[in-house]
């Protein structure tokens, strides 16, 4: 066994492994930067994409915009990702990490494939977007870069598991992981899936962009791309969904509702959410109907299923745990009480409540086969993934981020007062931002265009006035959540540099198994008819009722179209 | 027991479930069969279905056909570039090829009659963005993909494309007329 030291930290009582502390911080340090290089492409992709301004030319734009979704979609949050699965296997389960010397090359692989990548697409001629549809072709190095932190990442996945076994071998916990581990589990499982398909669809790209082979088939590209493409968003959803868990048992202290219904939901997405690359592809030649049905829909929707009901049982675990701490007025002094001026709480709550109304709906929307034809490929598709991927997952790290500097950076955080603020900006600003963009894709609106305007095309189609109104209101809602991005990088670089040094606490030569928790006590007393948490259900059903409203207008807005058969 | 922590119960699963979860997942539950019978049931009961009709193509064969179309129905030329607009009878097999940075060629369809649209690609993907009535459909290179459309209404529409094909994607807008 490796000689390591375990930390047992002061602020928060979690126990770190030396290897492992080392390896999150840099995974997460360098996700940071990652997302400080995105973020500074987003500049150019909103001022551009705003009618009025219209800020690069064409072949600027669309380069920028190829980065600003891979530097984004799959450099920040893979590598931030990295460190989330290290935390949950060696910190939560306190044991060592297992070979963290191959975790130092997985880092490596990650970071040459990261930066090949991007020198790539820099260079101009890799201009391809996120998804480098064939025919269309990129550098050699684009594709090797993508395949080498692929290939990193797996890695790292494999890396988890071995510590999930280390841990079970040396008896560091009784029972059953923890709930949170487990949705790590439920991530890793699907990366693994995930990174499979990006290998099987990039390596034949690759070996096609040096001559090595002569042709790759555009639709099994598309298919096959996107069981990588989509499926590493449900890496995403995985796992903000158990720093959702792991904040609530944070910030309240609260217990799941039951770890069975929990589990089970996650058990929902590891068997259904991999079907849901069939989401791109329903406006495509050549894919059979019952194929399209059956895939889009997560089989019969069981994987909207699992993420309703985690949408319940957070807020439901947290208002059990406030009503517990006496809070018990009426169906919302729970809520109100909450700690709103920390930022690691208020981030996760603007997180759920934008990826279940914003996100979640509108995904069912895009991804119900025939109303997929008023929405493919409009701007509605970017408007959908920024509440699911910068709402949902990129603000569930900001928060976890504001808990991770004192406990694992151990520096205390530079201006408290900003970081209050940060994610109400961002969070917000992100709202709005989605919402006019599903607006002006309503309308139409193409996605990854460069003008609107149609300059120098002999028949150019003239946008509704509301569409260039949709446009310019993207256009300043996306430089506000800019503005919320920088506070954020700031916020965390700053401490990082100039923080004051927070003590390390103990540290042993061994690691301080979990001791077993107490039984709970029966029942809840608290709630009202029954419902241990009926405040939680009010809003559930308000979610539902804003579901089924806005499902049934699409229909509507179909009916009314071109009769196609 | 947190979610943090391993459960406190070795025989979790058999922990009751509280009746608030309970309630909600019946719910949700048939709402999402619900979805699930509306979308089965539009292929049934809609009129907006997106045909699968699909065949493999190459620009030649592909060329040949739409050019004996172009032969037979043109009704006049349109733009600097003489695209030519083609009126082909109802229930017609109407190709459209789309191209960098081009759709050819412009279409004139009467309203309330079925057509038999092929679509194809020349080089690399292309969107076909029907406005402004907001249908959208890929158009893939190899693949000749027959939709019937019914125009309803008369006017002048646009087809966009709207799949990112290179710098002068910004231009490749082109026109169908409806009577």
């Amino acid at each position: 066994m490796t000689s390591t030291t375990y930390r047992t930290c002061p602020r928060s009582g979690l126990q770190f492994e030396s290897q492992a502390e080392k390896l999150m911080i840099v995974n997460a340090v360098t996700a940071v930067v990652a997302l400080l290089v995105g973020g500074i492409l987003a500049i150019g992709v909103v001022l551009t994409r705003w009618p009025t301004v219209h800020w690069l030319a064409a072949d600027t734009f669309y380069m920028v915009l190829t980065a600003h979704g891979i530097d984004m979609l799959i450099f920040w949050i893979i590598f931030f990702e990295i460190a989330v699965l290290y935390f949950c296997s060696s910190t939560l389960l306190r044991c060592r990490l297992a070979t963290p010397k191959v975790a130092w090359a997985a880092f490596a692989l990650m970071l040459i494939g990261a930066i090949m990548n991007n020198v790539a697409v820099f260079q101009g001629s890799s201009s391809v977007m996120m998804t480098s549809y064939v025919p269309m072709m990129a550098a050699p190095t684009f594709y090797l870069g993508l395949i080498l932190f692929a290939v990193g990442a797996l890695i790292g996945c494999f890396i988890f598991f071995g510590t999930l076994v280390i841990a079970k071998r040396e008896k560091t916990y009784q029972g059953s992981v923890p709930l949170v581990t487990f949705g790590a589990i439920t991530a890793a499982i699907i990366a693994v899936f995930t990174i499979a398909s990006g290998a099987i669809i990039l390596i034949p790209t690759f070996l096609l962009s040096v001559g090595v082979i002569s042709a790759v088939d555009p639709l099994v590209y598309r298919t096959i791309w996107w069981a990588f493409g989509h499926s590493s968003q449900q890496i995403n959803v995985a796992a903000h969904i158990s720093i959702w868990y792991a904040v609530a048992a944070i910030a309240f202290g609260a217990k799941p509702m039951s770890e069975r219904v929990s589990r089970g939901a996650f058990l929902l997405y590891i068997l259904f959410l991999q079907l849901a690359s069939a989401h791109h592809l329903l406006a495509d030649p050549g894919v059979s109907t019952a194929w399209k049905v059956v895939n889009t829909s997560y089989f019969m929707y069981f994987a909207v299923l699992a993420s309703m009901i985690h949408g319940l049982t957070i807020p439901g675990a947290i208002e059990v745990a406030q009503r517990a701490k006496g809070y018990n007025n009426g169906l919302f002094e729970w809520l109100r009480k909450a700690p709103w001026g920390n930022p690691v709480w208020s981030g996760v709550f603007i997180s759920i409540i934008g990826f279940g109304f914003l996100g979640g709906i509108s995904g069912v929307m895009m991804g119900t086969e025939q109303l997929n034809m008023i929405i493919h490929n409009t701007i509605y598709v970017p408007g959908h993934f920024h509440a699911t991927v910068v709402v949902g997952t990129t603000l569930s790290f900001m928060a976890l981020t504001y808990f991770l500097i004192p406990v694992l950076f151990r520096r205390e955080m530079i201006n408290p007062g900003l970081a209050k603020l940060q994610p109400y900006l961002f969070g917000f600003s992100m709202y709005f931002f989605c919402l006019v963009m599903m607006g002006a894709g309503t309308l139409g609106v193409s996605r990854r265009h460069w003008d609107m305007a149609f300059n120098g095309a002999p028949m150019a189609y003239e946008w509704p006035g509301a569409a260039y109104l949709l446009m310019g209101l993207v256009g300043i809602a996306g430089i506000s959540a800019i503005l919320g991005g920088a506070i954020y990088i700031y916020i965390t670089v700053g401490s990082l540099l100039w923080g004051k040094k927070l003590s390390a606490g103990n540290i042993s030569a061994n690691f301080t198994p979990i001791p077993p928790t107490a039984p709970t006590a029966a029942a809840q007393s608290y709630g009202s008819a029954g419902f241990a948490a009926p405040g939680t259900f009010v809003l559930a059903m308000v979610f539902l009722v804003s579901f089924v409203l806005y499902y049934f207008i699409n229909w509507k807005y179909l009916s009314q179209v071109w009769g196609l058969s | 027991m947190s979610a943090i922590l391993p459960p406190a119960e070795r025989l979790w699963w058999k922990h009751p479930l509280d009746r608030v979860e309970g309630t909600w997942i019946a719910i949700a539950l048939i709402w999402c069969l619900t979805m699930f019978a509306m979308m089965v049931g539009w292929h049934i009961y809609g009129t907006q279905n997106l045909s699968t009709e699909t065949y493999k193509t190459t620009p030649e064969l592909f060329t040949k056909k739409s050019q004996a179309m172009v032969d037979k129905y043109t009704v006049r030329t349109e733009t600097a570039d003489n695209i030519p607009v083609v009126a082909p009878p109802a229930g017609a097999d109407v190709y459209l090829t789309a191209r960098l940075w081009n759709f050819w060629p412009i279409l004139e369809l009467e309203k309330d009659k079925t057509y038999r649209l092929h679509l194809t690609s020349m080089d690399y993907n292309h969107g076909f963005s029907l406005q402004p009535v907001n249908i959208n459909i890929q158009v893939v290179p190899g693949y000749e993909h027959v939709v019937k459309i019914t125009p309803n209404k008369s006017g002048t529409y646009s087809v966009v494309c709207n799949e990112y094909c290179g710098i002068n994607h910004h231009t490749m807008v082109s026109r169908i007329y409806v009577k």
